[in-house]
């Protein structure tokens, strides 16, 4: 996979990952040429399109587009999975996850998508043992929580 | 939380305007002289980052989350980890810092700060971290004490900078010990490692061979266990997909597996999961039957990339036939995707075509442009000779209603289809015009260019192209490239058409002109040229030009170029005997052409790696090698066996066969390179028929397909020649082991001497080569020697035999007589040895004008007012040779009601009146 956005329906960007090296302005013009192409189809459409020389998956969840951009031999309903996955995995760490959640969270979301994807490959694919990690470091939070007085 | 005040101005100026305000408070605090606590670090990077994540730009805080890299709190590190990774940029002094952290936390010996380095390194990538690193990240990957969460990390950080700087990444010992990894008990690190192995695999196949028989094995377990085994890695009632997916993808780095074992369960695993297609849901989410499909599409690609198990390719077809019709659009799109490859492997194209139906239907009714997109695609993937016609028409009719964003594509597909399909060059005349009638707009520059060539490098399409041009100018309203082919076509061979007093020269300039006035400048252009050549075709219409020309409108134009074409011809039209006239706009010479502009578009339309470029090399290599219907096998029997197709011009004389490349030895020789490759190809197709329009004329393209053209120009004097021969390289890819070689039999040998240098072995793409060959008539002949090429193309060997038109009759030197002189000679050759005749039956129409034409292309005097009967062609001359001179005369007797010749040829020397007389026949 060579990067994965998610935006909202209004086109804002929620998530950017980048698993190739681009510059800031490459990936500003990728972004904006994608988010205006996807938003322009229509419900019933295939997830799948040809971009550049990229294959572009994509899926709506309520107000977000979770999008990702991958090579030609890739498969693309295993990325359509993926993403869903990734789906289920917000949705069991928040609990019934929102646009919201990923926007005051977004370092979980990232932190998340790092123990399930790395380098733009399926790193682990089991709910259990993604969730496991993250909770380990929530847990070393806590504990800190406990040790550092101030203000929240 | 603390971002809660951040977020959200009412309005964009409002967000800005909160924005910099915080932006500048965290500067003054990074600034400021208190040194600030952890946390307040932590909280303002972490504000920088979400505010960078709004869309605005940071260009400061990069200090303080290196600084928060080093702090033993979790949080904190982690923190700094993610802005390092969102906002990283080359600063080799921060670089450094950066490496220093990670490779403390590399060492701590704790998995999370080591996950949490790993990740940092996989999600930057930069070429400083793998100078660092590369060396580093393998020993933790087989240490037998690592965690299992950091070897997945592991893994795929070295996959990461692999990718980046490949030199950096030192082959060893650890490579064996990854690749048992696949056999690890934790489905998790095998995934992991699937990739990299995969990745590196790609690149080393000797290196990893072993992964292949692991990897089966793997595969094998996953397919059969049932849907509980794997627990929390089996996904909605489907056993590991994800891991299956890399499996099945890493075998695609492979040949079928050697061992009949693996390949076995291999193919087991293959069937089963073909069988798992057909078994009822266990369950309605789209979520399993994505997961479940995920495989099997792999599985499919698999088994088109091995290529050698017609079952199963077939299976895969009906497979991907049964989805063709799904109502998930997202199947439907990657059948259509998946049959485009299965279309190149000759076990499947059959079956694939037979779906042509749906696919058409696709269509006419898939919603999504997407998918249709994949249908157009799939129709030219699975087109060949037997179809083309039926899909070209698809296509057109497609193309009427067909999205604006596609149709420029459709136009060059059916384009290169009715030339690269062509049995009859009316269809393709015929077809190009309808695309410029539907889609005239969508018409490049390159697609009427083609047809123009086309028509100019074939004479037997010509006459037609005319008629049909000419009748299509009659709609009303036509487009704007019809006009331009119309000019063009018309300026050529109008003449072709002025027969028929409905397209009379008059009728052609005013459907023309009347078009002129609502054209472009360039167009315009072009038809002022059609003029001056209508001035030399027809001089019944030049004082009607030539007002045109003289008016005002043209004279006078504003336009710069349409004002000088004007004067320009008006003058050359006025001053110019006829002579002059007729050299000056002689009828185009062939286009000396290189690479079809149009695949070239469409190539560079497509990128140069998609389905479409495979499946064209594919063809290329087994079907169209010489342009001709029927594959050419390049076999060594060939040279001994003449090929039925050698003797179309035998007729009794010795068969023209190819007897070998000559032993090096020889005096004569005309094999330049003696040490080539032995094997010959069998004449290609059509090179007889493009040998005999070489009889009467120099210069032209004597041999065409795919990859190469073949021209020709050459010049004789006397019993001397000197041919220059062109080849071009029609591709983007180079030809190597280029290798030219003429062959001659010893009889020919003996009687024509042929001498030539050796050519560069390379030809760039694009490019064009020549080779001089220097002729001498020693004695009179009867065989043409064979131009044989070989080469290399891709990785294909290209091998590739034409004659080459060196005939007799080349050597003639005209003689002019008079009618008294003619009958005197005449009456001296009548000795039956000395006269051959024959009597045939016209293959082209009976035109006096073409028929002097060729007389005098022929190489003979052509004699005026020395036949009784007027109607008959008399012809004179000598051919030379270097030992002896022969006297010819002949007479050409045209009947036109039976629509027959009678040819009589006389000479001293009977095996050439035989020979002249085979050469001239042809001709009529």
């Amino acid at each position: 996979m060579q990067f994965m956005l998610l935006f909202s329906r209004q086109g804002k960007l929620r998530l950017q990952k980048w698993y190739v090296p681009l510059s800031d302005k490459e990936k500003k013009k990728i972004t904006r040429e994608l988010v205006q192409t996807v938003l322009a189809r229509k419900p019933k459409m295939c997830s799948f399109l040809e971009w550049r020389d990229l294959k572009i998956v994509y899926k709506r969840y309520a107000s977000l587009y979770f999008c990702c951009a991958i090579e030609d031999q890739d498969n693309e309903l295993i990325t359509l999975e993926i993403i869903h996955r990734y789906v289920e995995l917000l949705d069991k760490y928040f609990g019934s996850v929102c646009e919201l959640d990923i926007i005051f969270n977004f370092e979980k979301a990232y932190f998340i998508l790092d123990e399930f994807l790395l380098g733009g490959e399926v790193q682990e694919t089991s709910k259990k043992n993604v969730l496991k990690a993250i909770e380990q470091a929530d847990l070393l939070q806590e504990i800190l929580r406990q040790k550092v007085a101030g203000p929240f | 939380m603390y971002l809660c005040s951040l977020f959200l101005g009412k309005s964009k100026e409002a967000e800005i305007k909160r924005i910099n305000k915080e932006l500048a408070n965290i500067r003054s605090k990074f600034k400021g002289d208190k040194a600030l606590d952890g946390y307040s670090k932590k909280k303002y990077v972490c504000k920088l980052l979400f505010i960078f994540l709004l869309g605005h730009d940071i260009d400061f805080g990069h200090m303080e989350a290196v600084n928060l890299l080093s702090s033993n709190r979790y949080t904190e590190k982690q923190i700094g980890y993610l802005f390092i990774s969102v906002l990283v940029n080359s600063n080799s002094e921060l670089i450094r810092l950066i490496n220093n952290a990670i490779k403390n936390d590399l060492a701590s010996r704790n998995p999370t700060f080591m996950g949490l380095a790993l990740h940092c390194i996989a999600n930057v990538g930069s070429r400083e971290m793998a100078e660092a690193f590369a060396g580093e990240i393998p020993k933790i990957l087989v240490a037998g004490d690592t965690m299992d969460s950091v070897k997945q990390s592991a893994a795929l950080c070295l996959l990461r900078l692999y990718r980046t700087s490949p030199d950096l990444v030192p082959m060893g010992d650890w490579t064996s010990r990854v690749v048992h990894l696949l056999n690890d008990q934790h489905l998790g690190v095998v995934t992991a490692a699937t990739s990299l192995i995969t990745t590196l695999a790609q690149k080393n196949p000797e290196e990893f061979k072993t992964s292949v028989s692991l990897a089966v094995s793997r595969l094998s377990r996953i397919v059969t266990s049932a849907s509980t085994d794997l627990q929390d890695y089996t996904y909605y009632f489907v056993p590991a997909p994800w891991l299956s997916v890399k499996l099945l993808r890493l075998l695609q780095c492979y040949p079928p597996p050697e061992d009949p074992a693996v390949r076995g369960r291999l193919t087991e695993c293959l069937e089963t999961i073909l069988n798992k297609a057909q078994e009822p849901p266990k369950s309605k989410k789209v979520q399993h039957s994505n997961a479940k499909n995920a495989v099997l599409f792999e599985a499919i690609s698999l088994i088109i990339h091995h290529d050698s198990e017609p079952n199963l390719l077939v299976r895969a077809c009906n497979q991907l036939g049964q989805f063709l019709q799904h109502r998930e659009t997202n199947l439907r799109y990657l059948a259509l995707e998946s049959m485009c490859t299965l279309a190149s492997s000759e076990f499947s194209h059959e079956a694939v075509k037979t779906h042509i139906e749906t696919v058409t239907n696709a269509l006419k009714t898939e919603r999504d442009v997407s998918v249709r997109q994949r249908a157009v695609d799939l129709l030219y993937a699975m087109c060949d000779r037997s179809n083309a016609q039926q899909i070209v028409a698809e296509m057109l009719s497609y193309l009427e209603t067909a999205d604006y964003s596609i149709r420029e594509e459709i136009v060059l597909k059916v384009a290169i289809l009715a030339e690269k399909y062509a049995v009859d060059y009316t269809w393709y005349v015929d077809t190009i015009l309808n695309l410029i009638r539907i889609a005239g707009d969508y018409v490049s520059e390159e697609v009427w260019y083609r047809v123009i060539q086309i028509v100019i490098n074939r004479d037997d399409v010509q006459g037609y192209a005319a008629k049909t041009v000419f009748e299509a100018l009659q709609a009303p309203a036509c487009h704007e490239n019809l006009v331009k082919v119309g000019g063009y076509i018309l300026g050529e061979f109008g003449n072709l058409i002025a027969g028929d007093p409905r397209s009379s020269p008059l009728i052609q300039f005013n459907l023309l002109h009347s078009k002129f006035h609502l054209c472009s400048v360039p167009t315009r252009a072009l038809l002022l040229s059609t003029y001056i050549k209508f001035v030399n075709l027809f001089p019944e219409v030049k004082t009607t030009i030539q007002d045109v020309l003289r008016s005002d409108s043209q004279l006078k134009n504003a336009d710069v170029e349409l004002q000088q074409r004007a004067v320009e011809y008006l003058r050359l039209s006025t001053v110019a005997s006829t002579d002059i006239l007729a050299t000056v706009l002689e009828e185009m010479p062939p286009f000396p052409e290189r690479e079809s502009s149009i695949l070239a578009k469409l190539k560079k339309k497509k990128g140069p790696s998609t389905v479409t470029d495979l499946e064209e090399a594919k063809r290329e290599r087994s079907a169209d090698v010489n342009g001709g219907p029927e594959p050419a096998p390049a076999s060594a029997s060939t040279m001994s066996t003449p090929s039925p197709s050698a003797d179309l011009l035998g007729l009794g004389a010795a068969p023209p066969a190819p007897t070998g490349p000559p032993p090096s030895s020889g005096g004569l020789l005309v094999d330049v390179f003696s040490d080539s490759p032995s094997a010959v190809a069998p004449l290609a197709p059509g090179s007889e028929d493009n040998f005999a329009r070489f009889v009467c004329k120099n210069n032209g393209v004597l041999f065409e397909n795919q990859l190469l053209q073949i021209g020709l120009k050459s010049e004789f004097r006397q019993n001397l020649g000197r041919m220059f021969i062109f080849y071009g390289n029609k591709t983007s890819t180079q030809f190597l082991s280029f290798t030219p070689t003429l062959i001659c039999s010893d009889d020919l040998r003996a009687n024509l001497s042929l001498q030539t240098k050796p050519v560069d072995p390379t030809v760039d793409g694009g490019a064009q080569v020549q080779q001089v060959v220097n002729i001498e008539c020693v004695s009179d002949f009867t065989e043409a020697p064979v131009l044989n090429i070989q080469f290399r193309y891709g990785g294909t060997f290209q091998n590739v035999s034409v004659k080459l038109p060196i005939t007799l009759n080349k050597f003639f030197q005209p003689t002019e007589m008079a009618s008294q002189d003619f009958f005197q000679r005449w009456k001296q050759l009548s000795s039956p040895q000395q006269e051959v005749q024959n009597i045939f039956k016209a293959k082209h129409p009976m035109d006096t004008e073409i028929t002097k034409a060729k007389i005098i292309g022929f190489g003979s005097a052509l004699l005026e007012e020395v036949d009784p009967n007027p109607a008959n062609f008399v012809g004179a001359g000598i051919i030379h040779t270097k030992t002896t001179q022969i006297g010819c005369l002949l007479r050409l007797e045209p009947n036109l009601q039976a629509q027959m010749y009678r040819l009589t040829l006389r000479t001293s020397k009977e095996t050439v009146s035989q020979r002249l007389c085979e050469l001239l026949s042809e001709q009529f």
